[in-house]
């Protein structure tokens, strides 16, 4: 049953507010090996002022942090300040923004599978969780790893990434944050998207009896699932079938008591990631969460773009980012218009093979 | 109309079970070694529809059980087994006879406007082939009446070998051959009762056992044209905590869902029949309505996913009141599933009490049949007031019942 620990209220209110229908995440918690990929696609050195510099741009964008209930950090960026020596957790609070953190190490190979991975990090998670919360994050986020092709998911691959989230997510709650419980089944292939129900209905199922043997609170938590689409080498389908697909496998496999779905983007172009998002606010059917978003990419793409590592391009690039934002946060209501066209916001995202 | 759809309308219109087999693709098959041979090849069947899933009657699953949670109605169980209907026969001084057990069933489905509140009676298998004695088959009259006739499968409880002296439920074998016998007959809805046991554990092995039978029973089911209304009964026996029932019963729907999703079964066309979470029958502090409702619709928001169109509760023991009173604080706001009613002796004790085996009697009965289901969809709308009930206030708990 589920455990209701010293942190109960908290983890509750903490998760209903990044839930908070109008907003959603940014996911910026890129680790320093990949956000020097994005770095390097925009001809900027990684190193860390370049790395803080970018944050501190999409943190004190104006008017983008209403459309933005959280923010996942990578650790380095939760214990960075901003140009005037403010640090980034208490910028976000002063936005009534809620800090999270990357606390999960990677992943690594299963043996005997096919390329298949679980997830690292629960060694010492307890004691740096409680650390990070000591530093102001309330909330966590870990991302297990899934492929589709002939035999995967195989049955250990779920079990393992299921128990591994479940576990994290049982620690975290002990710690005071809130798990984001990250299934994420990657796009790459051939198959259509029934497929990709299929067998994202046997993960969450996997993932939510795992939850429930490890006595997580499912009121304390957040989903952050892939969406239901055709893979990444089949024809692509209409925002309203994705979803349909989406929220019907939803539907089936998650408890109305997780009060938010933040969807991940995985690959998809900023523009595709807010119209199926939209889609499935605007589709009459029962949804009792929150359908919103947690995105990386698909928030920071053109963004960076703009951004080109240039001061005088801040402005512009924030402004780019505000789109984005208030595009998505109009998208968690059902009403997104579509965004006047930006530089690489229709650009697919996609990267096949994709290392986080 | 879908592929899958049409072939079942077709299926219908000529009484024969033309299935649409939605078979599961080689990247599906157990190891990483699978034979890729052009012979094994030939042998797996192609995807015809792979959205086709229960044996081609999704669509007609999914009405099924959208008519059966219905705003407002609920089902009426009269599926006693003749042993069961003997006690109840008995308490009023009768005979276990057919022709007695008929008389009353005959009362039970005839009363009028019943189907207003009820949209489903399940029945025994005896009572499914019986008629009025003016020679109308039972389950025309209840469609006569706008109510689906459903069928208990199960074939009972029997002592579980290796757990602390608990139970698990028959009646896997040959019962995909017994519900298409049903289905043919008239029946649109079937139900398997399995009890858990808090006093006596429950085992990890119990609760396994009840959830893989129950998921196995529900395959079958939707395979065969019947929503299977999955019931786990945590027995009201013991003197437990109303947080100890929670816990317990996050755990076994945690369980039947996990095994449910195995087995392939469609969300969409199941109904659920849960105990409410209570305190054991003999637990020192009571329960007030509100208190249930929090606990019941907490184990629900955790366990039970959107899809799932209807949650009939089983009153198991509580008096005709306090199931009502209970089902009415559950509805108090909206909830993402039909929480309604499938009672057995909270919708029937009074009527039996009334009819008395009289014909004589026979009209009061229905009225007070009629009446006790009205009640119960006022409280499935949560606008039930509460009226005067004097003997509907019996508690109906009977000690190491066996149904």
């Amino acid at each position: 049953m589920a455990h209701v620990g010293k942190y109960a209220d908290e983890l509750i209110a903490t998760a209903k507010k990044i839930a908070t229908p109008g907003r959603g995440i940014l996911a910026a918690d890129e680790s320093t090996g990949t956000i020097g990929k994005r770095l390097a696609s925009i001809n900027v050195e990684n190193v860390e002022s370049n790395r803080r510099a970018l944050r501190e741009l999409l943190f004190t964008a104006p008017g983008a942090l209403e459309y933005i209930s959280g923010v996942i950090f990578f650790e380095e960026t939760l214990y960075q300040k901003a140009a005037d020596g403010k640090p980034f957790v208490d910028v976000l609070g002063d936005a009534d923004v809620v800090p999270g953190i990357k606390v999960d190490t990677g992943v690594a190979i299963l043996a005997g599978t096919d390329g298949e991975t679980t997830t690292q990090g629960h060694d010492g998670l307890g004691a740096r969780c409680a650390n990070y919360y000591q530093a102001g994050a309330r909330f966590a986020k870990w991302r297990a790893v899934l492929k589709i092709s002939d035999g995967c998911p195989s049955p250990l691959a779920i079990q393992a990434n299921a128990e591994g989230l479940a576990r994290y997510a049982s620690i975290c709650q002990e710690n005071g944050l809130v798990p984001i419980v990250e299934p994420e089944i990657l796009i790459d292939g051939p198959h259509d998207i029934e497929k990709s129900a299929a067998v994202t209905e046997k993960v969450l199922a996997a993932v939510y009896k795992s939850l429930s043997d490890h006595h997580v609170l499912l009121e304390g938590t957040l989903l952050k699932p892939n969406m239901v689409t055709p893979g990444s080498d089949a024809p692509k389908v209409a925002p309203e079938v994705v979803a349909k697909y989406t929220v019907r496998t939803l539907q089936r496999t998650v408890p109305p008591a997780v009060p938010g779905i933040m969807f991940l983007s995985g690959g998809q172009s900023e523009e595709e990631a807010t119209l199926n998002l939209n889609a499935m606010n605007a589709l009459d059917t029962k949804k009792p969460w929150t359908l919103s978003f947690s995105y990386g990419r698909a928030l920071q793409a053109s963004t960076l773009k703009a951004w080109g590592g240039k001061v005088e391009n801040v402005e512009a690039a924030q402004k780019a980012f505000l789109t984005r934002a208030k595009g998505n946060g109009e998208a968690t209501l059902g009403k997104y218009t579509g965004a006047p066209a930006a530089e690489g916001a229709s650009e697919s995202l996609h990267v096949k093979d994709y290392k986080y | 109309m879908a592929p899958a759809a049409a072939a079942a309308v077709a299926a219908h219109a000529t009484g024969m079970s033309l299935k649409i087999v939605p078979s599961l693709g080689k990247s599906e098959f157990v190891g990483t070694h699978v034979a890729q041979s052009a012979a094994s090849a030939a042998r797996v069947v192609p995807r015809a529809n792979l959205s086709a899933r229960a044996g081609g009657y999704e669509e007609e699953l999914r009405q099924t059980a959208k008519t059966i949670a219905s705003t407002g109605r609920g089902i009426l169980a009269m599926d006693e087994s003749n042993a069961t209907c003997g006690k109840r026969l008995a308490s009023i001084g009768l005979e276990n006879t057919e022709a007695n057990r008929q008389a009353y069933r005959q009362l039970l489905v005839t009363a009028p406007g019943l189907g207003q509140y009820i949209s489903g009676a399940i029945l025994f298998e005896e009572t499914l082939y019986q008629s009025t004695l003016d020679g109308k088959p039972f389950v025309n009259v209840l469609q006569d009446q706008n109510i689906v006739p459903g069928i208990k499968v199960d074939k009972g409880l029997v002592p579980l070998a290796g757990s602390n002296d608990e139970s698990w439920c028959q009646g896997l074998d040959g019962l995909s051959t017994r519900c298409a016998e049903y289905y043919k007959q008239g029946a649109r809805f079937a139900k398997w009762r399995t009890v858990i046991s808090i006093p006596n554990g429950p085992s990890q092995l119990a609760v396994t056992e009840a959830a893989w039978g129950l998921a196995r029973y529900a395959a079958v089911a939707q395979d065969n044209g019947l929503v299977p209304i999955v019931e786990p009964e945590i027995l009201l026996d013991g003197e437990h905590t109303i947080d100890r029932t929670l816990e317990v019963a996050e755990h076994v729907w945690a369980t039947v869902f996990k095994y449910l999703a195995e087995n392939n079964v469609m969300f969409e066309g199941i109904l659920l029949k849960p105990s409410m979470v209570t305190p054991g029958a003999e637990a020192k502090e009571r329960a007030t309505p509100e208190e249930v409702a929090e606990y019941t619709l907490k184990l629900l928001r955790r366990r039970v996913p959107p899809s799932v169109p209807g949650i009939m509760f089983l009153s198991g023991g509580q008096s005709e009141v306090e199931a009502t009173l209970n089902l009415n604080a559950m509805n108090q706001s909206p909830n993402p599933w039909h929480v309604s009613f499938s009672y057995a002796r909270a919708l029937q004790n009074s009527v039996l009490k009334m009819w008395g085996g009289e014909p004589a009697n026979a009209d009061a009965a229905q009225k007070a049949l009629v009446y006790r289901a009205k009640l119960n969809s006022l409280a499935q709308q949560g606008k039930y007031e509460g009226e005067g009930e004097t003997g509907a206030q019996e508690s109906l708990f009977v000690k190491g019942y066996t149904y």
